[in-house]
């Protein structure tokens, strides 16, 4: 299951593509156009892409060792179970970007680094040490910060006041509430208005910010594009190499696969809590990210012998 | 006059109701738990300070000052152990935890201290004494400091929520408290705090009591938790403003029923109290909503 299969290059295939695109399980938020952005720059070294690329990858990422490391975590909501023994290192500096369909597993697997979810096996590392049992508010203090889906802001609360709430416990670091008024230019000037007079990009700024000033080493991301239009999605998303800048990590979730792919340094993709793909976004095509993403055991072309 | 006299008397009253009430409103506000137990913890705090007056003779006006803090102590460790471990399986269990905790005080304290009732008499004979306006209109000392200490207790409170940075925990925690895990905030550390200062408030508020009436082990219930209530809905859950106003409006009315017929006291109290429910629901002054 995690081993996709290299697809045939075969560039176009509208009829193949258009038949997977139209499975019932095409959720709403995946944007076909983007799986095929970057396909120019995929297209070489096909069949020793996987194993290859895996090797260069290792030897520059793992200098110096994962700042977040999971292994073989399983996670249960009652009898259902949502995460079946995923693993995955993420190096410092890195944009980790997890996407799946809904139901994947991706909030689960984001929620129980944070903390929010009891793994029921495997083990979670930051920095080298297991942090599998420590609580999530412990967790944020030493550098695990989360942006939940939905934003979940204190309602009542003003933005400044956010801030001054995600600052309470706040590590050393770059990041002030100063500096988030800077990134977000229009924040100071509404510091003193209740977050539920905002937009949702605003929101969603403001949920960012909160994260920020604690000064993570690791900031995840949930689902940052969830109830956004496109051209605030693409502004939020914007900001992230700023963000970026001043040295943390981060580990999203999107189900938004073209988004993902535009900022991701590196890309696992979830099906139905089982690692289906993994690499970096240049070396994966998009046929196979369609693939593990629906489910499909091979790419559109090989759809026929499978049915057979 | 004489129903401005009692209307008078009522609207001062009604500063012992808003305290009483505050801390109920508190603890529903932040942790949404209804502290059935309320109206005993009042009582404690009137029998705390009868003891602790009794050792230390120190004058009844200045028990509080070891009785509050002794509350709130007990009100952190009470919400860290048994009522998180309530809150930990359901908003229900709590329900019936502190119902539990309620009959277990009242039960202790018949069996250690008998069913006779207790006061605490002030002896500064200033407080004791009251002031008239003009011939018909006369007005406790007691009572008006009673008023004071309310207004002051709810201006502070509302104070230290609004501006101090364990206020606006206790808001955020209110709001969202997994959100605010994920700030590093250890929300039961932050109930602990909202519990301490329920206890301390209802401890101040059992010892004004105390010293405007008298108690006795079931008080609590029968009198204290079921006015507290009654000020909290007539005024509107979470606003403290709104607690004020609600005891002010409960004590008129008892004041008003009472000058109708002395056996009606307490009915035109709830009738009031009924009436806010049906017709407005969320309370005279209603909180700002957090959808």
């Amino acid at each position: 299951m995690s081993e996709p299969t290299p697809s045939e290059p075969g560039p176009g295939e509208p009829e193949g593509r258009g038949a997977a695109w139209t499975s019932p399980r095409e959720p709403k938020g995946a944007a076909s156009p983007g799986l095929r952005s970057d396909e120019g720059e995929t297209r070489e070294g096909d069949a020793s892409r996987a194993p290859g690329g895996e090797r260069d990858k290792q030897s520059e990422r793992e200098d110096r060792g994962p700042i977040l490391e999971v292994r073989e975590l399983t996670v249960h909501h009652g009898q259902l179970q949502a995460l079946d023994h995923v693993s995955l290192r993420v190096f410092p500096g890195e944009v980790y970007a997890i996407i799946g369909a809904n139901g994947a597993g991706k909030s689960t697997l984001l929620r129980t680094i944070a903390g929010l979810h009891r793994p029921t096996e495997g083990s979670i590392l930051f920095d080298g040490t297991n942090v599998t049992r420590v609580r999530p508010e412990r967790r944020a203090i030493s550098g695990i910060v989360m942006v939940p889906e939905g934003r979940r802001l204190f309602g009542s609360l003003t933005v400044e006041e956010n801030l001054q709430v995600g600052a309470t416990y706040t590590r050393k670091g770059p990041w002030t509430i100063e500096r988030v008024y800077e990134l977000f230019a229009w924040m100071k000037d509404r510091r003193a208005q209740r977050t539920e007079q905002l937009s949702g990009g605003e929101q969603q700024s403001v949920a960012i910010g909160r994260a920020l000033v604690a000064n993570p080493r690791v900031l995840l991301l949930d689902e940052l594009s969830l109830g956004l239009a496109p051209v605030v999605v693409q502004r939020i998303y914007g900001m992230l190499p700023q963000i970026l800048a001043t040295g943390l990590t981060v580990l999203l979730v999107e189900q938004d696969v073209s988004q993902a792919l535009r900022v991701a340094s590196h890309l696992q993709c979830l099906l139905e809590g089982r690692t289906t793909l993994e690499g970096k976004p240049s070396e994966v095509t998009p046929e196979e990210v369609e693939a593990a993403y629906f489910g499909l055991r091979s790419a559109p072309a090989a759809e026929g012998s499978e049915e057979a | 006059m004489v129903w401005i006299n009692d209307i008078i008397t009522g609207i001062l009253i009604g500063g012992l109701y808003a305290l009483f009430a505050c801390g109920l409103s508190l603890m529903f506000g932040v942790m949404k738990v209804i502290n059935l137990a309320h109206g005993d913890l009042a009582v404690i705090g009137g029998y705390i300070a009868v003891g602790v007056i009794a050792v230390t003779h120190i004058p009844v006006l200045w028990s509080f000052v070891i009785v509050v803090p002794l509350m709130a102590v007990l009100g952190y460790v009470l919400q860290r152990t048994v009522i998180q471990a309530a809150l930990d399986r359901s908003i229900l269990t709590t329900l019936l935890v502190t119902f539990g905790l309620s009959v277990v005080i009242e039960n202790g304290l018949l069996q250690f201290e008998s069913a006779n009732s207790h006061s605490l008499g002030v002896d500064n004979a200033i407080i004791t004494s009251s002031f008239s306006i003009g011939s018909q209109i006369t007005v406790a000392y007691l009572l008006l400091l009673i008023f004071v200490v309310a207004v002051v207790v709810l201006t502070g409170l509302q104070y230290f929520l609004s501006r101090s940075r364990y206020g606006r925990l206790i808001r955020a925690v209110a709001d969202d408290k997994e959100a605010a895990q994920l700030s590093g905030i250890d929300y039961r550390h932050v109930f602990g705090i909202a519990a301490a200062i329920a206890f301390g408030t209802v401890a101040l508020a059992g010892i004004a009591y105390g010293m405007y009436s008298q108690f006795a082990p079931t008080t609590g219930t029968d009198t204290i938790l079921l006015f507290a209530f009654a000020a909290v809905v007539i005024g509107g859950l979470g606003s403290l403003w709104g607690t004020l106003l609600g005891g002010v409006v409960l004590g008129v009315a008892q004041a008003v029923g009472a000058q109708i017929s002395g056996s009606d006291e307490f009915l035109a109290g709830y009738i009031v109290f009924l009436a806010v429910l049906v017709l407005r629901p969320q309370g005279l002054i209603a909180r700002r909503s957090t959808s």
